[in-house]
C-alpha cells in the first residue's frame, strides 16, 4: 500500500488531497493560494497530512496556474534569443508580430534566421547552417538568455532542430535553456514559434515552481518522485516540466475535468465547472479533454499549443444579478470572492446568481444562510437567462446529438439544476469542490506523435501503426506501465492541395505511472 | 476614387477575405502580417480604381499557389514575389503600373500589398473572381480569352520559372506541377494585363467590397445578429440556414480536401436538416437534399457567436452557423462564367441556378 498527494495552485485556493493505490480519497484540505505559493502549497499539505502516514508517499502531483499568471500579468518572464531554421524562407514576417507590446517588451530578445528547414515531405530546405546556430548560441549565451529553436516544418522531421539544439548545449552549457519547437506545438510555422518563445519565456517561473514544490513535498513527506500536471491532463516529471514549462498552462481546468472524469466515473461526459465569476464548460472524451482546434490566444500572442477546449461563460455564484426599467440582467460582472459579505443571503446587499437559486428554493447551501428576498418574476426571469447562457456553452460543446450527461464540479455546482436544457442530465459527484487536485493526483503519464505522412494505399496501414508504435514506447519512456498504455487520441486530418494526399496524423497514448515501491 | 490602405485597412481586408473565401482560399493571415510588414516598412499602399488606368498601362496579377497548409509553414522569404513580377515584366518588355489582385477570397487579397508597397506601386481595386476560386483558369481574365501568362513561379530558394502556355487550364496544370516540385507552396505572378482590357474584363471594387465587409464585421463586435443582418443587406445576400453542425466528413481527393457538413435547422427543431458540400470552397448547400445555392454563388459560413467567416478547415460539431448565400460577380452567370467555373467544372452534377431563383421557387 502506498499513498500519492495531489496538489492545485489556483487563483484563490491551494487544494490538496491523498489518495490511496485504489484511487481512494483519503483527505482533503483547501488553503489560500499564498503570494509566495509554496507556503500555501505547505499550508494544505500540512493539513492532509496531520499525522505521519502510515504508508509511504511514493509522488506528489502538482497542478499550477503559475505559469499562466505570468504570461498573463508579464511578470517573471525571460527575454529569449530567437533562432529560425529555414532561411531564406520565412524573412516576410519576423517573429512577434503581432504580440501586444508590452508582452513583447517582456519576452523579445535577438533574432537569427539561419539556413535549414524541410519541405512537407521531410527533405531538406537547405542543409543546417552550424556556424549560424553557433553565432546565435554564442549571443545567446552572452546575453543570458534562453534560446527558442523553430525549425520549418519540424513538425514532419526534426533533425534541424535537434541537431541545432546540441550546438546549442554545446556553446551555451547546461543550465541555459533550450526550447526546440517540435516538441512544442504543431503546424503553422508563426503559432508554433510563438509557442515556443513564451516557453523558453517561462524558464525562471518554472524553475521557481518546481523547486519549491519538490521543497515544500520532500519537507512534508519525503514522497520520491514529483510531478507536474500538463494542459492534456497528463504528467511530466521535474526535468521534463523544467524544458517544457508552457505545458503547465492551462493545466487546472485538465485537472478538473480529470477529476469529475474519476470521480463521476465516466470517461466521455460534459464537464461543468462552476465557480464565483465564471462557468467553464469543457468536455471529455476517453477520459481526457477535448483539445481546442487551432489557434489559442495566451496572454494576447497566438499560438497552437494543445489546449483543453473550454468554453468560458460569465456566470458564477457570485454574478450580480440587476432590475433596470423592469429589465434584468445577469452579469458579466460578478461580486467574486467577497460573495459571503455582499450576497443577500449573506446578509449583504447586492443580488447575485446565488441568491437567485436561494430565492427559488432549487437548492441547498451548504452553509446555512438567510432566504434572501427578491420578488419572484424577477428571480425566475435571472434564474431563465442564467441557465439560458449554459444551456448555450452546453450546446456548443456537445459533439453530437446523442444525449452526454454533465458533470457539475466546482464550489457553485449546487447551483445547477438536476437537468439541462436538452434533457443534459447533470451528475454531483462527491469531492466535487477539490476536483482539481484528485485530477492531479490520478493523473496517467502520456506520450504523443504528431507528423505529417503521405498516405497511399500501399503504405497506409505502416505508416498508421508506426504513429501509433511510437505513441505507446514514448509514454512508456516517460514513466507509464506498459501493461495500461494504451491509444487515448487518434486523429488523421487531411492537408488540403498536395498530391499523394498527405494527411497529419496525431497519436497520443497514456497509461498508468510505473509504482517505484 | 484613390484610396490608402494602411494597417488597419489591411485587417479589415483580411476580415472580408475570408467572408469571400467562401471556406477555402488560404487563411489571409499570413498574407496581412507580411503585407503590414511591408507598409510599416515603406509607407501605405495606394488603392487605384480600373477607370483611373490608361489604356495602355500594364497591370500584373500575383499571389500564392498551393497548399493553405503549407503557406502557413513554409512562410515565404519576401523576396519571391518581386522575382516572378520582374520576371513577367521583361517577358512583355514594360513595367507595370499597377499591382493586380487575382482572387479577393483568401490569402491572395493581401499579398499583392506587400509587392505594391516594397514597389511603391499602386494596387487596382478589382480582381479577377469577386471570391475565391482553386485554379489558374477560373478567372473572369481568362473567361474573357485574356492569357494567363506569362506567368512567372518563383519560390524562397530564388528559383524562377517563365510559362508561356497556350491555356490558362495549361498554365494551372504546368504551375501546379512546379509549386509541387518547390515543396508545395510559391508564388506565381501572372495575367499581365492593359489598362483597355482591365476595363472590361475586371470585377470591380472588389477590394474596398472587402475592406467594407470587414469593418462592418469588426464595428459589430460579437452583435453577431447586426452583422448578419448588415452584411446580407450590403452584399444582396440571403441567411439560407441557421443552425448547428452535427455531422463533418472530410477526406483528401486528387490533393483536395473534399467533404461535406451537416446542419441542422435551430430555429424550428423540425428536423430540418442543411448540407454543405466543400473541395476547399464551399460548393453547395442542400435543405433537405433539395439545392438551396451552388458554386459560382457564395456560400459563406459565418459563426454564430463572433459573426465572422468560418473555413472549412476549421468546421466543427456543436458549431453554431449562419449558412449565408452571396450573389457571385454577374459574368459568372453567364455562358463564358459558367464554362470555367460552373457546378459542372468542380464535378457537381447539377445546373447553375442563381440562388435568388432556386429561393423563389420554394
Amino acid at each position: 500500500m502506498s499513498y500519492r498527494i495531489g496538489v492545485d495552485v489556483g487563483g484563490t485556493n491551494t487544494d490538496a488531497v491523498v489518495i490511496d493505490d485504489a484511487d481512494r480519497v483519503i483527505a482533503r484540505a483547501k488553503a489560500p493560494t499564498t503570494s509566495d505559493v509554496v507556503s500555501g502549497i505547505r499550508a494544505a499539505l500540512a493539513q492532509v497530512l496531520v499525522s505521519d502516514p502510515d504508508e509511504p508517499v511514493v509522488a506528489a502531483m502538482l497542478g499550477t496556474t503559475q505559469c499562466t499568471n505570468a504570461v498573463i500579468e508579464r511578470r517573471g518572464l525571460r527575454n529569449v534569443a530567437i533562432l529560425r531554421l529555414g532561411a531564406p524562407a520565412t524573412t516576410a514576417v519576423q517573429p512577434l508580430a503581432d504580440w501586444p507590446a508590452d508582452l513583447k517588451a517582456a519576452v523579445a530578445g535577438p533574432v537569427s534566421i539561419v539556413a535549414g528547414g524541410h519541405d512537407y515531405t521531410g527533405r531538406e530546405l537547405a542543409p543546417l547552417d552550424a556556424a549560424g546556430v553557433r553565432r546565435a548560441a554564442a549571443e545567446a549565451a552572452e546575453m543570458r538568455m534562453p534560446i527558442a529553436v523553430i525549425g520549418v516544418f519540424s513538425a514532419v522531421n526534426p533533425e534541424h532542430e535537434l541537431r541545432a539544439a546540441e550546438i546549442c548545449a554545446e556553446v551555451m552549457g547546461d543550465d541555459q535553456s533550450i526550447s526546440i519547437s517540435s516538441g512544442i506545438g504543431s503546424i503553422g510555422f508563426l503559432e508554433r514559434e510563438n509557442a515556443t518563445v513564451l516557453n523558453a519565456a517561462l524558464t525562471d517561473v518554472a524553475r521557481v515552481a518546481t523547486n519549491s514544490f519538490e521543497v515544500a513535498v520532500r519537507a512534508a513527506c519525503g514522497a520520491q518522485a514529483c510531478y507536474f500536471t500538463q494542459n492534456d491532463g497528463t504528467l511530466m516529471a521535474l526535468a521534463y516540466a523544467r524544458r517544457y514549462p508552457s505545458l503547465m498552462l492551462a493545466s487546472g481546468p485538465a485537472n478538473s475535468m480529470r477529476g469529475a472524469a474519476y470521480l463521476s466515473s465516466m470517461g466521455d461526459g460534459l464537464i461543468v465547472d462552476v465557480g464565483g465569476t465564471s462557468t467553464d464548460v469543457g468536455i471529455l472524451v476517453n477520459g481526457f479533454p477535448r483539445e481546442a482546434p487551432f489557434v489559442v490566444e495566451v496572454g494576447g500572442a497566438r499560438t497552437n499549443f494543445r489546449m483543453p477546449d473550454v468554453v468560458s461563460i460569465p456566470l458564477g455564484g457570485g454574478t450580480i444579478v440587476r432590475v433596470q426599467g423592469g429589465d434584468v440582467s445577469v452579469g458579466p460582472d460578478s461580486v467574486g470572492y467577497r460573495l459571503t459579505q455582499e450576497a443577500l443571503a449573506f446578509g449583504g446587499r447586492q443580488a447575485t446568481f446565488t441568491d437567485v437559486v436561494l430565492a427559488l428554493g432549487m437548492a441547498e447551501f451548504p452553509v446555512p444562510v438567510q432566504r434572501p428576498e427578491l420578488p419572484r418574476d424577477v428571480a425566475e426571469r435571472a434564474y431563465q437567462i442564467a441557465l439560458g447562457l449554459v444551456h448555450r456553452a452546453v450546446e456548443r460543446m456537445r459533439p453530437s446529438r446523442d444525449p452526454l450527461p454533465a458533470i457539475a464540479v466546482g464550489g457553485g455546482s449546487v447551483l445547477l439544476p438536476s437537468i439541462l436544457d436538452g434533457n443534459v442530465e447533470v451528475l454531483r459527484p462527491s469531492d466535487y469542490a477539490v476536483a482539481n487536485a484528485i485530477g492531479a493526483a490520478i493523473s496517467e503519464v502520456s506520450g504523443s506523435v504528431d507528423r505529417i505522412v503521405a498516405v497511399d494505399s500501399r503504405n497506409a496501414q505502416a505508416a498508421r501503426d508506426e504513429v501509433r508504435e511510437e505513441a505507446l514506447a514514448e509514454a512508456v519512456a516517460a514513466g507509464a506501465d506498459p501493461r495500461s498504455a494504451r491509444l487515448v487520441l487518434w486523429e488523421e486530418i487531411p492537408i488540403a492541395y498536395l498530391p499523394g494526399n498527405a494527411v497529419r496524423l496525431r497519436a497520443k497514448a497514456a497509461g498508468r505511472l510505473v509504482r517505484s515501491t | 476614387m484613390r484610396r490608402s490602405i494602411g494597417l488597419e485597412e489591411l485587417e479589415d481586408i483580411a476580415i472580408g477575405a475570408a467572408v469571400l473565401g467562401t471556406g477555402g482560399g488560404g487563411d489571409p493571415y499570413v498574407g496581412k502580417l507580411w503585407a503590414q510588414q511591408r507598409i510599416i516598412a515603406n509607407g501605405p499602399v495606394e488603392l487605384v480604381d480600373v477607370d483611373d488606368l490608361a489604356d495602355d498601362a500594364l497591370v500584373i496579377g500575383v499571389g500564392m499557389m498551393g497548399a493553405p497548409s503549407v503557406i502557413v509553414e513554409k512562410i515565404p522569404s519576401g523576396a519571391e514575389l518581386a522575382l516572378a513580377f520582374h520576371a513577367v515584366e521583361d517577358a512583355c518588355g514594360a513595367s507595370a503600373d499597377a499591382v493586380l489582385c487575382v482572387e479577393a477570397g483568401g490569402i491572395n487579397s493581401t499579398i499583392p500589398f506587400a509587392l505594391a508597397a516594397d514597389l511603391r506601386l499602386p494596387v487596382v481595386n478589382a480582381d479577377g473572381m469577386g471570391r475565391a476560386f482553386p485554379e489558374v483558369q477560373m478567372v473572369s481574365f481568362a473567361a474573357y480569352g485574356l492569357p494567363a501568362t506569362p506567368m512567372a513561379v518563383a519560390d524562397e530558394h530564388g528559383n524562377v520559372t517563365l510559362l508561356r502556355s497556350v491555356s490558362a487550364e495549361w498554365a494551372e496544370r504546368l504551375g501546379r506541377a512546379l509549386v509541387v516540385a518547390e515543396g508545395g507552396a510559391s508564388v506565381i505572378a501572372q495575367y499581365p494585363i492593359r489598362g483597355r482590357d482591365l476595363k472590361y474584363a475586371a470585377i470591380r471594387e472588389t477590394l474596398t467590397l472587402s475592406l467594407e465587409i470587414g469593418s462592418t464585421l469588426r464595428a459589430a463586435g460579437r452583435r453577431s445578429l447586426e452583422v448578419i443582418e448588415a452584411l446580407t443587406e450590403r452584399l444582396s445576400g440571403v441567411v439560407l440556414f441557421h443552425g448547428k453542425v452535427v455531422g463533418l466528413t472530410r477526406e483528401t481527393a486528387g490533393g483536395f480536401v473534399r467533404g461535406a457538413v451537416a446542419i441542422e435547422d435551430l430555429d424550428t427543431r423540425a428536423g430540418g436538416q442543411c448540407e454543405v458540400i466543400f473541395q476547399n470552397e464551399n460548393l453547395l448547400a442542400t435543405a433537405d437534399g433539395v439545392p438551396l445555392a451552388s458554386v459560382p454563388d457564395l456560400i459563406t459560413i459565418l459563426e454564430e457567436e463572433s459573426g465572422h467567416p468560418v473555413t472549412t478547415e476549421r468546421l466543427r460539431f456543436g458549431m453554431r452557423v449562419f449558412v449565408l448565400g452571396l450573389p457571385c460577380a454577374p459574368l459568372w452567370r453567364e455562358a463564358i462564367g459558367l464554362a470555367k467555373a460552373g457546378p459542372r467544372c468542380f464535378g457537381l452534377d447539377l445546373d447553375y441556378v442563381p440562388f435568388e431563383q432556386r429561393l423563389a421557387m420554394r
